[in-house]
């Protein structure tokens, strides 16, 4: 009998590189029933529904503009405060969303790992792309905001039509490294839960660390050149300066974060593909 | 000559016991160190058989370990064995939930698995909707679903509800509508666990019909099941595990004789040095005994005669007597539980438990009709209403009980084998 005409092998081990591209296609309708899934099912039995994607922004940049613009008086640039912490929250929840949402992946899901095959990388995608149309969503409600401002007189708003075309990009890298650190994270809680704590409050932090609330011109030199070591700084400090005409923005620093972006989202994969075959030995 | 869909080679499957998390770090690091110096992975090379009873010398163990067998195109193959003999195991292997440790597998054509039915079924989400969802999780295009959708509902039985969301569904229509989706999957290859094990008589022997028209069109079948007569009918061919080993391949019919030869011979052992106990050992029961009308030992029984079973027990620690629980099992040759006797559903309450002595249960006219059964016992500590019961001790297969055809109405004549004799007489009416 001829030997080698075997659709599947399983080994015991893979190779590294070795990361089933062809299958995530196959299973794409999957990845769309989840998406599906996880709009139908998150606001069910909810009075409100996905009204709640537009309240869950402004409550936050309302809550900002309070504390931080009127009792802490943190600068803003000289934007309306409540335009400019909501261009961050727009950016930073996709983000924080992203990432929180995919570090429990191999957690969350046992349950279906551990009976079913398919991609795992499924998975973290789907939260990827049902975050990304949560993003559409709530830059509506930005450009709403913002076209009032905008017709204001004496608004003090700047947009850089020229640079319009590259918010695609800065939402492609926010999303990379959203999925870069949530996988990372979801691949090492398998065996080290530890890492589940750090995910909440590291977030947080994070926040402060990317200006979100404090912008990176009211800061010295030297701060600054550590904030921008943060790939997520220059994303937000460029969406305020394409929105807002403030902000820093320097080609530099989107090249490394996309560049840090590829690289991170490279590793995990990897670490993820060698952790999905074994990790319903560990959970 | 069928070809080969399915090659298992040298399978083994290792798990290491006890705390997983203190130690993984620096085992981790051994591992790494091994490697980079281009040795063997230091903890492969030690590992018990996997026999749960008794104390291992090794913190490792090989679930499964050299397995090797054959699937041919069209082949049922039933994977028969004890519970802990590393069928799960395997199937997990073949549905690629997880790796083996060593050794590796060869398949042609696409592989769908059912370990369970209803994967991923979301609460919320309507029937219609998780039909999608779990169609999509087993691997089939929403096209395909689309294009079966009908039949499903139609399977299901549960067109009403199907804008429903499935937690409002009573859990028969919930398995019912998850089965429907699984069985209209259309593999090279499908793997099954016991999922039959659930709904109503009807809906199994629906499902059990739908598995043969999935091997009458030349797909490949893997079943894994303590349903001896699901096995017996389905399936073509058979494996037998043992701790772990693959012990026997053959057709159906040779593998179940195999294995219930096994269970059997593991019933004649003295039951004083049986080891695949469990619990904790407080007490032990050490002898089984059938007793006849005229207080005589006997090895056999017959239909419709007086018998007493004396279990006889010693004590070896403190056991609250109030609390004690002690459970008798019928099985019959196809592992399927006959009756049961249960000291707590009778409401009965020990006083004091003496430090020998034994359980006795009796029987004023045997009902079984010929064929030989299987005494599983179970002791324990009940603490409280609803909390896990507390194992003294417990046995399958403790011993054989061999019932001969007898005159349970002293007619003259044998009874027919199997079953039950029913106390109900045959009357003419006119008319």
């Amino acid at each position: 009998m001829k030997e080698e005409n075997w659709d599947l092998i399983i080994k015991p081990k893979i190779k590294w590189y070795q990361v089933d591209l062809q299958s995530i296609w196959k299973y794409k309708d999957l990845l769309f029933l989840l998406v599906r899934r996880d709009f139908v099912a998150l606001y069910k039995q909810t009075v409100l529904g996905p009204l709640w994607f537009f309240i869950q922004p402004l409550i936050t940049s309302i809550t900002f503009t309070f504390i931080f613009g009127r009792i802490a008086k943190i600068s803003t640039d000289g934007n309306p405060p409540m335009l400019f912490y909501m261009a961050g929250i727009t950016f930073w929840t996709y983000f924080s969303d992203c990432l929180t949402k995919t570090s429990n992946t191999f957690i969350a899901n046992a349950g279906v790992f551990g009976k079913v095959y398919f991609p795992r990388l499924i998975m973290p995608l789907s939260v990827l792309v049902s975050n990304l149309i949560k993003l559409g969503l709530q830059l509506t409600i930005f450009f709403v905001f913002w076209i009032y401002y905008l017709n204001q007189t004496d608004n003090n708003i700047h947009p850089n039509w020229s640079y319009m075309w590259i918010l695609p990009l800065l939402v492609f890298i926010l999303a990379g490294l959203g999925l870069g650190f949530g996988i990372l994270i979801s691949s090492l809680t398998t065996k080290y839960r530890d890492l589940n704590f750090l995910v909440t409050f590291g977030v947080q932090l994070l926040m402060y660390g990317s200006s979100v609330v404090i912008p990176v011109s009211s800061m010295s030199d030297k701060i600054k050149s550590i904030m921008l070591l943060n790939p997520l700084t220059s994303i937000i400090e460029a969406f305020r300066f394409i929105f807002l005409g403030t902000g820093f923005f320097n080609g530099l620093g989107i090249f490394y974060s996309f560049i840090f972006m590829i690289v991170l989202v490279f590793c995990s994969v990897i670490i993820f593909n060698k952790v999905e075959k074994s990790f319903m030995d560990t959970v | 000559m069928a070809d080969v869909v399915i090659k298992v080679e040298n399978l083994g499957k290792q798990y290491r016991l006890g705390k997983v998390g203190t130690g993984t770090i620096s085992h981790d690091l051994n591992r790494w160190w091994a490697t980079v110096r281009g040795k063997e992975d230091p903890y492969l090379k030690v590992g018990d058989v996997n026999d749960r009873s008794q104390k291992g010398l090794s913190d490792f163990v090989w679930a499964l370990k050299d397995i090797n067998f054959e699937v041919k195109q069209g082949e049922v193959l039933g994977i028969i064995g004890k519970n802990g003999a590393g069928k799960s195991t395997l199937l997990k292997i073949l549905s690629r939930v997880t790796s083996p440790t060593i050794g590796d597998v060869k398949a042609k054509g696409r592989i769908a698995s059912l370990l369970e039915v209803g994967t991923g079924f979301h609460p919320d989400l309507s029937g219609r909707e998780n039909v999608f969802l779990n169609g999509a999780i087993l691997g089939m295009t929403k096209q395909e679903i689309s294009s079966k959708f009908d039949e499903i509902i139609d399977f299901s039985g549960v067109e009403r509800y199907i804008d429903t969301p499935v937690k409002r569904y009573s859990s028969g229509m919930y398995v019912r509508l998850a089965f429907a989706v699984a069985a209209h999957l259309e593999p090279e290859i499908l793997i099954v666990d016991e999922v039959l094990a659930v709904g109503d008589a009807e809906f199994q022997k629906k499902c059990l019909g739908k598995m043969k028209d999935v091997s009458g069109q030349g797909r490949t079948v893997l079943f894994v099941s303590h349903n001896m007569a699901a096995v017996k009918g389905l399936c073509t061919h058979g494996i037998v595990l043992e701790n772990g080993r693959h012990t026997f391949s053959g057709t159906n019919e040779e593998a179940i004789n195999f294995y219930s030869q096994k269970s059997e011979s593991l019933s004649q052992t003295e039951l004083s040095e049986r080891t695949d106990r469990k619990g904790n050992g407080k007490m032990k029961i050490y002898d089984i005994q059938f007793i006849n009308e005229s207080n005589l030992l006997v090895d056999e029984l017959s239909s419709g005669e007086y018998y007493k079973i004396k279990f006889y027990f010693e004590k070896y620690g403190e056991v609250d007597a109030s609390q004690l629980t002690f459970v008798l099992q019928l099985l019959n040759e196809n592992d399927e539980i006959v009756t049961t006797i249960a000291t707590d559903e009778q409401g009965t309450k020990f006083d004091k438990i003496p430090e020998k002595g034994c359980f006795e249960i009796e029987i004023p006219r045997l009902i079984f009709r010929g064929g030989k059964y299987k005494i599983c016992y179970l002791l324990s500590e009940k603490k409280a209403f609803n909390t896990p019961h507390n194992v003294i001790d417990s046995l399958n297969d403790a011993k054989i009980m061999n019932v001969m055809r007898g005159d349970y109405w002293h007619s003259g004549l044998l009874n027919r084998p199997k079953g039950f004799i029913q106390e109900s007489s045959i009357r003419l009416i006119n008319g």
